[in-house]
């Protein structure tokens, strides 16, 4: 059994744009991976990362710190390559 | 309704582009949000009436698939929005809400989704920003595709279209513009949009009425409604009375004469009666307009503004995409030269993607070069851009915004490292294109003469220099009367930097709307302007205007205007030497 904190990432908003609809799109082709719902969290904001329009009322810009959550053990991959991707700044502001 | 009791209905809009027409009315969709029907269904229909929405997103979804696959590649610009639409038919927030609310509700599938897409309208309205209120048209347009599936009117597909009509629309999205066989068009009515709406634009560039912004068109027309369309003054006419008929049917024809005989003569070179020759360049923003920019004689572009790239895809374009739409623009009307003037943004267009600090005076802002000196690498891009293309045309860099010697300065510092850049890239450039800097704000009036050390011409930019010289702000209704081209602070002010100009011995156009108004012309000419940039359609008209003045005269009846202090009575003294040939 993992334990609780296995099943949080902490990330951040690192592209120019912010987390604008084509992330947000990406994102929800990922989490529809997952077992359970994952959700991206602001504070007290939640939001359901399987909905784009949902993602977009996090309003999350350049620097926005967020965590990434699961209910299930079996979404970790996902929650990595959700990580990764963030990470990566969604692969934004490379050229140009 | 039987046929004879239909009366003549005129709506008052905005003329998105002029020209009058006849015909019977195409609609393509009618279902603003408003007219949908709430009806409470029983428990035992739940199931059903689920399976009606689910049934209706599918197919609104597949038929969404269906245009992007029949979208080339050269249409990739538009992809992106439509991959999001894509991406939100079965959003939860929506398609899931909508199942919810069916059955919390036992409420009608239309009503549902009206509602739940509302609630999301409001949710992002609240945030005051301006890129997620921009997101809210693409979940409107989204519940929209859904909703026609819903109502069972029949989807028309713009692209069977096969008659020549009238099209009445809501809103004309970039699919719908993408798919029209413009061929079969007469005329455009919305209820949305505006003058430099996409669809404006692309009616104005083709030469097709026009009237936008009428809110309730489309609930109003019906079918094969006879409609007049009249783009020059924003008004439709919905099946209007014979003696109505009639009138606009000699106005149409006096119009379309009035343009046939303005064409022909339109490739005549624009020379005075005493011999001065005049350059008129068109204004443009969008590739599509070259086909206007060649239609009305244009001998090059005075003025492309750069913005729309910027604003159409929502994220700053790379150097290679602004590089192949430039050189697409310069190799089209090549040996003519292309103007590029470089991003103005943050006055009146501000990219809804840049969360900026809220100003309280945008106008007096960090806007055009200001913005882009503090973004260099924005700057940089933009500027190799147009080198880049310049290899492959004729090009001229336009600066906007310049209000002192030392901006122009750094400008050229910032070229410096571009040609740097593109020289360590190995890539093919010509930087050896003019520099020039629009003027537009009154500082630059008054040190004309010293930047013009630093530059090969001047644009004059009179739309912002009325604006910044009176101290009005164009928009607001209450202090709009102020604004006058003929007002004599300006006049004397296009004086100056002419005069600067010539001492210097640089070159010097004007690009604002003042150079497209006929009335204008003799006082410019007076002033020994011969250069002006202006709205393509509006070139066929100066064109002859020129033909018909006498360079010597105008600048002997300017000498007046220049002691007159108000600005009707320079009006009066326009009309009163000029208005025969103005009217002729």
């Amino acid at each position: 059994m993992e334990s609780l904190t296995d099943m949080i990432r902490k990330v951040f908003v690192k592209n120019s744009l912010g987390l604008h609809a084509r992330p947000a799109a990406m994102i929800t082709r990922m989490a529809g991976k997952a077992e359970k719902t994952i959700w991206i969290v602001d504070g007290e904001k939640r939001a359901d990362a399987s909905s784009v329009i949902d993602i977009l009322t996090l309003n999350a810009g350049k620097g926005t710190s967020l965590s990434i959550e699961t209910e299930s053990e079996n979404d970790i991959d996902v929650l990595n390559d959700l990580a990764k991707f963030f990470e990566s700044g969604f692969g934004e502001d490379g050229d140009g | 309704m039987v046929e004879s009791e239909k009366t003549e209905t005129v709506l008052k809009g905005i003329g998105g582009s002029p020209g009058i027409c006849i015909g019977k009315a195409y609609i393509v969709d009618r279902e603003g949000v408003d007219l949908i029907k709430r009806y409470p269904i029983s428990l035992e229909r739940v199931p059903a009436e689920i399976n009606r929405f689910k049934n209706a997103v599918k197919v609104a979804k597949d038929g969404h698939s269906a245009v992007i696959e029949s979208l080339g590649t050269d249409l990739s610009d538009q992809l992106g929005i439509l991959e999001t639409h894509l991406a939100l038919f079965k959003d939860k927030m929506l398609y899931g809400k909508t199942i919810e609310t069916i059955k919390t509700d036992m409420i009608n599938a239309e009503w549902a989704l009206k509602k739940v897409s509302h609630e999301i309208k409001s949710m992002f309205m609240k945030f005051n920003d301006e890129y997620l209120k921009s997101r809210v048209m693409d979940i409107m347009q989204v519940s929209e595709q859904v909703m026609r599936h819903l109502v069972g009117a029949q989807d028309i597909k713009i692209a069977d279209i096969n008659k020549r009509v009238i099209l009445v629309a809501h809103d004309l999205s970039p699919a719908d513009t993408s798919q029209i066989q413009l061929e079969h068009i007469k005329g455009f009515v919305t209820d949305r949009g505006g003058k430099d709406s996409h669809t404006g634009i692309i009616a104005k560039s083709l030469a097709i009425p026009a009237v936008m912004g009428l809110d309730n068109a489309t609930q109003l027309v019906e079918n094969d409604d006879i409609l007049i369309v009249d783009g020059s003054s924003g008004i439709l006419i919905i099946n209007p009375e014979e003696d109505t008929l009639f009138s606009y049917e000699e106005r149409r024809a006096a119009y379309e004469a009035q343009q046939a005989s303005l064409a022909r003569d339109s490739h005549l070179p624009a020379v005075t009666l005493d011999g001065v020759r005049f350059t008129l360049m068109a204004n443009m923003e969008m590739v599509e307009e070259v086909v206007s920019v060649r239609d009305n004689d244009a001998k090059g572009v005075g003025l492309f503004r750069t913005e729309f790239l910027y604003l159409y895809l929502k994220r700053f374009p790379s150097e290679d995409e602004l590089f192949e739409k430039y050189k697409e623009v310069v190799e089209l009307l090549t040996p003519m030269p292309v103007t590029f003037r470089t991003l103005d943004i943050n006055g009146d267009k501000v990219l809804p993607y840049m969360k900026t600090i809220e100003e309280e005076n945008p106008a007096l802002g960090l806007r055009a070069v200001r913005f882009c000196l503090q973004r260099p690498e924005i700057f940089i891009t933009q500027i190799k851009a147009v080198f880049r293309a310049a290899a492959f045309g004729k090009a001229k860099l336009l600066i906007p915004m310049i209000s002192c010697v030392e901006e122009i300065i750094q400008v050229r510092e910032v070229i410096e490292k571009a040609v740097q850049e593109l020289k360590g890239e190995n890539k093919i450039f010509n930087r050896d294109i003019p520099l020039g800097i629009m003027i537009e704000v009154p500082s630059a009036v008054i040190i004309a003469e010293d930047l013009a050390d630093y530059v090969d011409f001047f644009s004059i930019g009179t739309n912002d220099l009325i604006q910044y010289s009176m101290a009005i702000d164009r928009r607001n209704r209450q202090v709009a009367h102020l604004y006058h081209p003929m007002c004599p602070a300006l006049i004397r002010m296009v004086k100056m930097v002419v005069d600067a100009a010539g001492k210097k011995n640089i070159d010097v156009a004007m690009c604002g709307e003042m150079a497209g108004d006929p009335f204008n012309l003799p006082v410019l000419m007076g002033l020994g302007l011969t250069e002006l940039s202006m709205n393509p359609m509006s070139i066929p008209r100066i064109n002859q205007m020129v033909r018909r003045l006498n360079a010597h005269d105008t600048e002997e009846f300017t000498k007046n205007v220049l002691n007159i202090g108000r600005a009707v009575d320079i009006v009066a003294m326009v009309r009163e030497n000029y208005g025969d040939i103005l009217d002729k």
